[in-house]
């Protein structure tokens, strides 16, 4: 009946191209009429969307404004990108700034090969209980809150009770408090990521291997090929594809730091490393009460990840399709 | 193809490394739970010293006892359980039948609504736009609020339509043919069919309520209302610099360290009774979740 119905209307379409408004309007109310279950459905769903995801874009007009919470969002006068040259004179945003990139570039160079060879090593094992018990501890930590990960992270690095300084302390080296040294944070902040998702981001590459065509394999055997040479040569390349294709998207969110880690762990010792520009963005904003500044920041962050994102997803859709063959 | 008889002794070697790294790595994966469960069985002496390794010193439920005792911590388990069980029933009333219309072909500007949608993963008004909205409209301090704000989610919704895009078509005529309206269709044909990604994602609306901190720490001010990661979090920073507990805890059988253990234990314990359930279907989840848009 849908279908039929479908047909006649694009039908109409392209015997009269310009229906003129009142038509057209008439046609939709019909449509409407007759499909109303449909638009009921769909209702909530997009009033949420405009409620909670695009009015506060209509409130991002902070960003140029001098806002004071009594004039509210409109009464507010504009003052232009008055805020934006104070950001861009503010050394701490702008430390917040290379904070977030550096970050990311760790993230990219230490974290992002972690999965990747972790998917390759559980591919080489061949007991599957084996496999499919350290697959299941190793994707559990993706799932813990990032305040137990912080709280972990708090109790094992302590200075007098943490575990870490223990073992060093065995080894004859002085304890260090390493959550108040600014040059500990990174490699701290790193290392407990790749702790927490190294085994969940397996995943897309173990499913990545699961689909290389087995064929390849026999005939590596028939030529006498290694286990370790069909890695480098079948394993790898067939993976490529999803390994570049993580790597844009990865690129893609080089804004975005898991801040909420960053919170648990950071203290005002360490912001020199680790305040980031969302955190920049909670403490001026959500704590001091500077709405106006806070949000020009984290409007700067917006645009920029967004172009980041559509340049990444415009890559990889290039590539994925060029990539089919 | 992975046929032991057939590796040479170089496979073989190769094979046996590969296992014992993965097994070094699971062991460090594993390792920081054993650690830190093991500190909250042990007494407050001990693990200031630094004498906790992998067996609790000491062992002692003081840790324990001091938390049990505290009426916050049931009030903010017992919230916690009401976010989570709230907000995946409030996530799933919308997202379903959503995700139900967004796959309808007849549906009236349907890549207008689907890029209406996609947009917000890809451009967000950030934090402060986002906070005051919530305080315009009413919802600081809310429990509803909390409930409410984050119940959709464009991925999930995304996720949802596509499987019911790929659902074939002659199951829902089958159900047309008997008078079948929208509603029905929808419930009796798609619903029963698309079991595994509604699993899916009421297993991740479930994690990620359990989770759920920052927006909780930042909107509710009330102690009645904080979930338990907000507890926690308060918790761990009082503790950590407060005289007063270190001036009590000299007398008593805990410390910091373990009763932050002990929280960390009883806040993990359900993550793991329903971490099976998630591990069945969040592999094939992330699998859907990659054909995008």
């Amino acid at each position: 009946m849908a279908m039929v119905d479908k047909k006649s209307s694009a039908g109409t379409e392209t015997v009269v191209p310009k229906q003129t408004l009142a038509k057209r309007l008439d046609r939709i109310q019909m449509h409407i009429r007759r499909e109303w279950q449909i638009y009921l459905m769909l209702v909530p769903t997009i009033l949420w969307f405009i409620v909670f995801l695009y009015k506060p874009m209509y409130g991002l007009q902070i960003a140029f404004k001098d806002y004071s919470i009594f004039r509210g969002i409109a009464g507010s006068p504009w003052v232009g990108f008055e805020h934006f040259g104070t950001l861009f004179t503010n050394d701490q945003f702008i430390r917040a700034v290379k904070n977030t990139i550096t970050i990311s570039a760790l993230n990219l160079i230490f974290a992002f090969p972690a999965p990747i060879i972790l998917a390759l090593m559980f591919n080489e094992v061949l007991n599957a209980s084996y496999k499919r018990t350290a697959q299941t501890i190793v994707y559990l930590p993706h799932f813990i809150s990032s305040v137990i990960i912080a709280g972990i992270v708090i109790t094992a690095f302590s200075p007098t009770a943490g575990i870490v300084n223990t073992v060093m302390g065995w080894l004859g080296i002085d304890p260090i408090y390493f959550l108040t040294q600014p040059e500990w944070f990174r490699p701290i902040f790193v290392g407990t990521g790749i702790w927490q998702e190294a085994g969940f981001g397996s995943i897309v590459f173990l499913a990545a291997i699961a689909g290389v065509n087995p064929s390849l394999y026999e005939s590596a055997v028939v030529d006498g090929a290694n286990r370790w040479q069909m890695m480098w040569k079948i394993t790898i390349p067939s993976i490529l594809p999803t390994i570049l294709i993580m790597l844009i998207i990865r690129i893609g969110n080089i804004m975005e730091v898991s801040f909420e880690l960053v919170i648990l762990l950071y203290q005002p010792a360490t912001y020199e490393t680790a305040d980031v520009v969302n955190t920049w963005v909670y403490r001026q904003g959500l704590q001091s009460g500077q709405y106006d500044l806070a949000a020009a920041a984290g409007l700067f962050n917006a645009v920029v990840a967004f172009v980041l994102v559509m340049t990444a997803n415009t890559l990889s859709r290039r590539f994925s399709r060029t990539s089919l063959w | 193809m992975m046929n032991w008889n057939l590796y040479s002794r170089g496979d073989k070697f190769f094979a046996i490394m590969v296992s014992i790294l993965i097994g070094m790595f699971t062991v460090a994966t594993l390792y920081p739970f054993i650690y830190i469960a093991a500190m909250s069985f042990s007494s407050g002496f001990a693990a200031q010293a630094g004498k906790v390794v992998l067996t609790p010193i000491d062992a002692t439920l003081e840790a324990y006892g001091y938390i049990l005792k505290d009426p916050q911590f049931w009030i903010s388990y017992r919230n916690t359980f009401i976010y989570t069980i709230g907000g995946t029933v409030m996530s799933l009333l919308f997202i379903i039948p959503g995700a139900y219309a967004l796959s309808r072909p007849q549906l009236y500007g349907r890549r207008t609504w689907n890029l209406f949608i996609a947009f917000t993963m890809w451009f967000n008004a950030g934090l402060i736009p986002f906070f005051l909205n919530m305080r315009d409209l009413g919802l600081l301090d809310s429990m509803f609020g909390i409930i409410l704000a984050f119940a959709v989610n464009a991925f999930n919704l995304i996720l949802l339509r596509n499987f019911f895009e790929a659902i074939p078509q002659s199951f829902e005529e089958a159900a047309r043919m008997d008078g079948a309206n929208d509603f029905q269709v929808l419930w009796k044909v798609f619903v029963p069919l698309s079991k595994p990604a509604i699993a899916t994602i009421t297993l991740f609306c479930i994690v990620s309520r359990w989770n759920g901190f920052f927006w909780a720490m930042v909107l509710l001010q009330s102690e009645d209302k904080i979930p338990l990661q907000v507890f926690l979090r308060h918790t761990i920073s009082n503790l950590s610099d407060n005289d007063e507990f270190a001036i009590l805890q000299t007398d008593a059988g805990f410390s910091a360290e373990t009763v932050t253990a002990a929280i960390i234990v009883c806040s993990i314990i359900p993550v793991l009774i329903v971490y099976p359930f998630i591990q069945k279907y969040f592999e094939k989840g992330i699998l859907l979740g990659g054909v995008k848009e």
